[in-house]
């Protein structure tokens, strides 16, 4: 199975939340903080639901908070 | 380590021991009597409620560890899991031909009897490792 495409900018976005801990973001979308930790990383691609999820969070667009390279082999 | 992930590591590795145990115990007796004198049956039925057994308990014994993390399951967990039980789901449809096999060539009820217990035991192992590389390595779709 390849790695993933799918980049996320949510470290950058929880520390321009007020410092948010990878654990409270996991409380507020119902996910364990583990899950967190592995999607921050790029060992896990969350759902679409979940993506929306984490973007609403952060009030921000969905191609904010996740996006997706082209060309990566 | 989430509560999942901890279950997988209990279920593969009981698996792993209890089976380990009965093979070695299998393999004493088929040094010293034929395989159709060997009564088997008594400790291979021991052999899975020992597993069971063993493995709720120790579900118990972590969720008393972590009680707030008990039972919890989220959408990385389902992934995994329904990942490895595929790739489980194959290697048992993969072990039952040689067990059909058996069968036909009216094998003595001994080998068919642990040829099945042994892709039973195999399908457990490779499932419980595919979700083990998934939880450490990374899973994507």
């Amino acid at each position: 199975m390849k790695p993933t495409r799918v980049t996320n900018a949510i470290r950058t976005l929880r520390f321009a939340h007020g410092e948010m801990t990878q654990a409270e973001l996991a409380e507020r979308i119902g996910v364990t903080r583990q899950t967190i930790i592995a999607i921050e990383q790029g060992r896990y691609s969350p759902s679409l639901e979940m993506a929306f999820r984490i973007a609403r969070v952060f009030a921000v667009p969905l191609d904010d908070a996740f996006g997706y390279e082209d060309g990566l082999e | 380590m989430t509560f999942q992930e901890k279950g997988v590591w209990v279920y593969g590795v009981l698996t792993a021991v209890v089976s380990a145990v009965y093979f070695v115990f299998l393999a004493g007796q088929i040094r010293t009597t034929a395989v159709s004198e060997i009564g088997y049956q008594i400790p291979m039925v021991a052999a899975i409620v020992v597993s069971i057994v063993l493995f709720i308990v120790a579900s118990i014994a972590i969720t008393i560890a972590s009680p707030a993390d008990a039972d919890k399951a989220d959408q990385r967990d389902k992934d995994i899991d329904r990942h490895g039980e595929l790739i489980g789901y194959y290697v048992v449809a993969a072990g039952c031909l040689p067990v059909v096999i058996l069968a036909m060539v009216r094998a003595d009820q001994f080998w068919i009897a642990n040829a099945m217990y042994l892709t039973g035991v195999a399908g457990a192992l490779v499932s419980s490792a595919v979700k083990a590389i998934d939880y450490r390595r990374g899973f994507w779709r």
